[in-house]
């Protein structure tokens, strides 16, 4: 199977001469697959998010993500390589509050030289799909949190990424919304979406995830793939 | 206890500036950059009134002084008349002529009083002694300090005119007369020696008045020593304020527009710690609600953040002291020299007074957006810090959605909108640094084309004279306090040949006539004449031909167009009463005309008296000098090496002309508005700087939104740049208008200052071209203050940003 994301002997340390805080890990995820990182505070969850994202570059090792290194690429052709293979969904949705709903899901196509009409296509498409189409012209400071976040998931996959990030996407929400969200993400994996799901919440990840890995202090602690094989 | 009061306060006060030390920077810059300006502009208010009235005290300068008629008076009589005129003070008489000295070199001097003096002291017009000593025998003279050069040193020697048994004097000092009641100075007996026979010296008396501030006063006192003389005895006086005036004038002229400078900082000052305190406020609310809700009182926050504006401001004033004070030095030495041995520095109440009014300012500016910061609830500050803006500008972002532009761009140009006020503040310091360029480049042009209105003659490619250069540069012509010129040289700075070395004016012009190359010529002549309605000679210019190319600058009428006609100057004008299209009468030698005045010209030489008229109203005049404009393709340096081939045999030479040269106000004042500008643009830029980092620092988690979502760098900094280069282009729109109606406001009355009207050729100096550039000046000015925040917004680690709330 084709893998989406490959990372070999990935470290990542703030301070050169202290101990990494993610890392040395080796870990690859599988076109289709849905993968729930969990662990504790301070274990290295985000900063290996950050890293597949292209957001932050290891100290050692290298992330290949839909074939391709990242991990040396320029911030410019990081961010062009993010917004076409890349979707991401916030804890805190990261919407931009002045912007209408419908601009905010659009922004990453227009940034990714779509035109204006094809963009506005998409997120109808995505709207539709999400249930989100009636707060089209809203804008996000007047929207649920289960709300926000959909519209950040549909952000998130208007450029048709091949891998979908998701750090903490029910982490600011109430247990309703919290269940809409889980219900989205199931959806999407069921559709054939990757997803790579950053989690305290193990509810979450057991019902969106098709694999688990856990991270203890920056390292693979347990990786349900791993136990399934042996 | 610390200077803010608590040591609590003092604490906030230096995390708040340590925090913002781009803003406190740009606070103690743009405070620095006013201050200096508003300190060399009052310096040169201060130069252009204190030093004379200072000189003219200590010299216990002459009010009035008087020559008279020594064959209808005597000694004892004039001693007598000071107390019958009223006089607190009298100086005098003392033998005094006129007298026009040769150097070695063969050039006349022009003309110049002479008065026998035993000491350079007395109870009036105590001279400065710049250089040397006074003359204490015969065969020595003193010189007006102006004449002082490499030309014409201590020990150089002078012959008391161009005739071979003329006296030689030596020179054995220089000296300063505040009141010029002459320009030269030797021992009484070596004055009358220097009489021509049959021609006795005049008397000189020099009187003090308790009242002397008016010309009624000085035209009641001047009655008064008529009275007591009899009309035909006083054969002349001069008043104190028409010297004062002239010497007021070259400094009097730069007060305008150092004042608009002076201005022009001061409100940019007060826009950017405004906009500095009001953006720490506005994106400092919450730390404001955390503050009070551990206990500081509204007071203590007032006076935090007032603080925060006051240190770095008054490091900036300090600052700004220092360098206004280092930068007038330049002015106030060309002026002091002017002035003998007064030394002048900036003011003490300029150095106390301008910091006061910048604290003042600086503080009040501080104080409106820091009363908003005391006056906020806690739980509103605390609210209001810590959750999101939602509503503002929201329009702005579906109009500009809608526009055919690159999205970054269109979401760029939405932002100013979200801040009216500051987007106001940067518009404002844009549209300011505009008003200040517009105004310097339109100062600096007319300033130019007042240079070379005055030397038309640099105008011609080739000039040939019936003299022959000499090696040895002849003199300057001794400028009156101010910068004037004094006693008149010929016209040009070209010292008037003894005749004896002059080619014949009709052999040169068979010369000019006789070259292929020569596309057209006039010819002139400088001489003395006088004019009814003016007792003193004045300097004249007679042209022969078509003499349109040397034409002064016209503030009314027209040049001369044939003989009858005469152009003059506005003084000329003034004094005698007449205006355009009335009648003269003029002579020369023993030559009278009546000359129709067909136009006013602009030309402050020769003390704004100099008049022009045809050579042909005076056969008696000769030519000298022949103005020639070459040929298209003719090489003006072989035309000359040509013509100075035939010519120089002759006694005369042909030389190119170099392009006109600025005289050392007019450079000063050039260099001091490039200055002055170069100062408010940075404050503009610094401006721009600040409302931009305030903007990106407070967008900056949107930015990292922008970037996680695959905004690249290029594209996060135009969305950065997009609204700057907007709002600087319309700063630009409002600036460039406003600019070129302040120098339509600055430039009459600094003419008027200078005791002149401006023709339209100094004051209608914009192009088009320079308008539209300086109009895009204010988009890259914009841009380039903010070019450092946006490359910060573009290189900031998304992950970074996205961590900040």
């Amino acid at each position: 199977m084709q893998q989406v994301i490959e990372l070999k002997g990935v470290a990542k340390r703030y301070d050169s001469a202290g101990a990494p805080v993610l890392g040395p890990l080796t870990l690859d995820v599988a076109q289709g697959e849905a993968l729930a990182v969990t662990g504790p505070s301070g274990s290295g969850k985000s900063t290996l998010l950050h890293l597949v994202a292209g957001l932050d570059q290891p100290t050692d090792g290298t992330v290949t993500v839909a074939g391709r290194r990242i991990d040396r690429l320029s911030e410019r052709a990081r961010a062009r390589f993010r917004r076409e293979h890349i979707g991401m969904a916030f804890q805190f949705f990261h919407l931009l509050d002045d912007l209408t709903v419908t601009d905010n899901i659009q922004l990453p196509a227009r940034l990714a030289g779509a035109g204006r009409r094809d963009a506005a296509a998409r997120a109808d498409e995505l709207m539709e799909a999400l249930g989100i189409r009636k707060h089209a012209r809203a804008y996000p400071g007047r929207l649920s949190g289960g709300e926000r976040q959909r519209v950040a998931v549909a952000r998130a996959l208007v450029n048709r990424p091949a891998l979908l990030l998701a750090d903490e996407p029910t982490g600011a929400l109430d247990s309703a919304s919290g269940h809409d969200v889980r219900e989205l993400l199931r959806e999407l994996h069921r559709a054939g979406q990757t997803i790579v799901l950053v989690t305290h919440d193990l509810t979450l990840a057991e019902a969106c995830a098709s694999r688990t890995v856990h991270l203890v202090d920056g390292r693979i602690a347990l990786d349900s793939r791993a136990q399934a094989v042996r | 206890m610390s200077l803010f009061g608590t040591g609590a306060i003092g604490r906030i006060v230096r995390s708040g500036v340590g925090r913002r030390r781009v803003q406190t920077a740009v606070i103690a810059v743009a405070t620095m950059m006013a201050v200096a300006s508003a300190v060399v502009a009052g310096s040169l208010m201060v130069a252009a009134t204190a030093p004379f009235d200072h000189a003219f005290e200590r010299q216990r300068g002459a009010h009035l002084t008087a020559l008279f008629d020594p064959a209808r008076t005597i000694a004892a009589q004039l001693a007598g008349t000071g107390k019958r005129a009223g006089a607190t003070a009298t100086a005098g008489p003392y033998p005094s002529l006129v007298f026009r000295p040769v150097d070695r070199a063969g050039f006349r001097l022009p003309a110049l009083t002479l008065a026998g003096r035993p000491g350079p002291g007395g109870a009036v017009d105590r001279l400065d002694l710049k250089s040397g000593r006074w003359a204490r025998g015969s065969g020595e003279i003193v010189l007006d300090a102006s004449f002082e050069g490499p030309a014409l040193g201590i020990g150089a020697t002078v012959r008391a005119g161009d005739t071979a048994n003329a006296l030689t004097l030596t020179v054995v000092g220089f000296a300063v007369s505040v009141s010029r009641t002459a320009q030269a100075w030797a021992t009484p007996a070596q004055v009358a020696a220097l009489a021509p026979a049959g021609s006795p010296v005049t008397r000189q008396m020099l009187y003090c008045f308790d009242s002397a501030d008016t010309k009624e006063q000085m035209r009641a006192a001047r009655e008064r020593l008529t009275g007591s003389v009899g009309a035909r005895a006083l054969l002349g006086t001069q008043s104190w304020l028409d010297t004062k005036r002239a010497a007021e004038q070259g400094a009097a002229a730069t007060v305008p527009f150092a004042t608009a400078f002076g201005l022009l900082g001061l409100v940019m000052s007060v826009i950017i710690v405004s906009g500095v305190i009001s953006g720490a406020v506005g994106t400092g609310l919450r730390r404001i609600g955390i503050l009070k809700a551990i206990g500081f009182t509204p007071g203590e926050i007032v006076r935090a953040y007032v603080a925060q504006a006051m240190l770095p401001a008054g490091a900036g004033i300090a600052l700004g002291v220092v360098l206004g004070n280092l930068l007038a030095v330049p002015l106030l030495s060309e002026t002091e020299a002017l002035y003998g041995n007064i030394p002048l520095a900036v003011a003490w109440w300029v150095n106390v007074t301008v910091p006061a009014a910048a604290s003042v300012v600086v503080g009040l500016a501080a104080l409106v957006p820091a009363l908003r910061a005391g006056g906020l609830r806690t739980v509103d500050a605390l609210a209001a810090g810590g959750s999101p803006r939602t509503g503002r500008g929201q329009w702005a972002h579906r109009l500009t959605g809608l526009l055919p532009l690159p999205r970054p761009v269109t979401y760029g140009l939405a932002t100013p909108f979200t801040h009216p006020v500051r987007t106001l503040a940067m518009l404002l310091a844009v549209a300011f640094g505009t008003v200040a360029a517009t105004f310097a480049v339109g100062l600096t042009s007319s300033l130019t084309a007042v240079g070379a209105a005055q030397d038309p003659e640099s105008r011609a490619a080739v000039t040939v004279t019936t003299t022959r250069a000499n090696t040895a540069a002849p003199p300057p012509p001794p400028p009156a306090p101010g910068g004037r010129p004094g006693p008149p040289l010929a016209h040009g700075h070209a010292a008037v040949p003894s005749p004896r070395e002059a080619a014949d004016p009709a052999q040169v012009r068979a010369a000019v006539t006789a070259q292929t190359g020569t596309e057209s010529y006039y010819a002139k002549s400088e001489t003395e004449v006088t004019a009814a309605g003016i007792p003193e000679s004045l300097q004249a210019t007679l042209y022969e031909g078509d003499a349109r190319g040397g034409s002064y600058a016209m503030i009314s009428g027209h040049w001369i167009t044939g003989r009858g006609q005469v152009v003059v100057p506005t003084r000329f004008l003034e004094r005698t009463g007449t205006t355009v299209g009335d009648t003269v009468r003029v002579t020369h030698e023993k030559e009278t005309a009546r000359l129709r005045i067909v136009g006013e010209s602009f030309d402050t030489s020769g003390d704004g008296l100099q008049i022009h008229a045809a050579l042909a109203d005076f056969p008696s005049a000769e030519p000298t000098t022949f103005l020639v404009d070459v040929k298209a393709g003719v090489s003006a340096d072989e035309y000359a090496r040509k013509v100075a081939a035939v010519v120089q045999p002759l006694g005369g030479d042909a030389t190119t002309n170099a392009p006109s040269g600025q005289e050392g106000v007019i450079l000063v004042m050039s260099a001091m508005a490039a200055l002055l500008t170069a100062m408010l643009v940075c404050v503009a830029g610094l401006g721009v700087l600040n409302s931009v980092i305030l903007d990106t620092r407070e967008r900056v988690h949107d930015l990292g939104v922008c970037k996680a979502i695959g905004m690249s760098p290029r594209q996060t900094t135009s969305l950065v740049l997009a609204p700057v280069t907007a709002i600087g282009a319309l700063g630009g729109l409002l600036g460039v208008p406003a600019g070129y109606a302040l120098h339509g406001l600055v430039m009459p009355v600094m003419g008027r200052a200078a005791g002149t009207v401006l023709p339209p050729a100094v004051l209608d100096v914009y192009e088009p071209v320079q308008l539209l550039l300086l109009g895009l000046g204010g988009a890259v000015l914009a841009v380039l203050g903010a070019l450092v925040p946006a490359g910060w917004a573009a290189g900031t680690r998304t992950a970074t940003a996205l961590r900040t709330e």
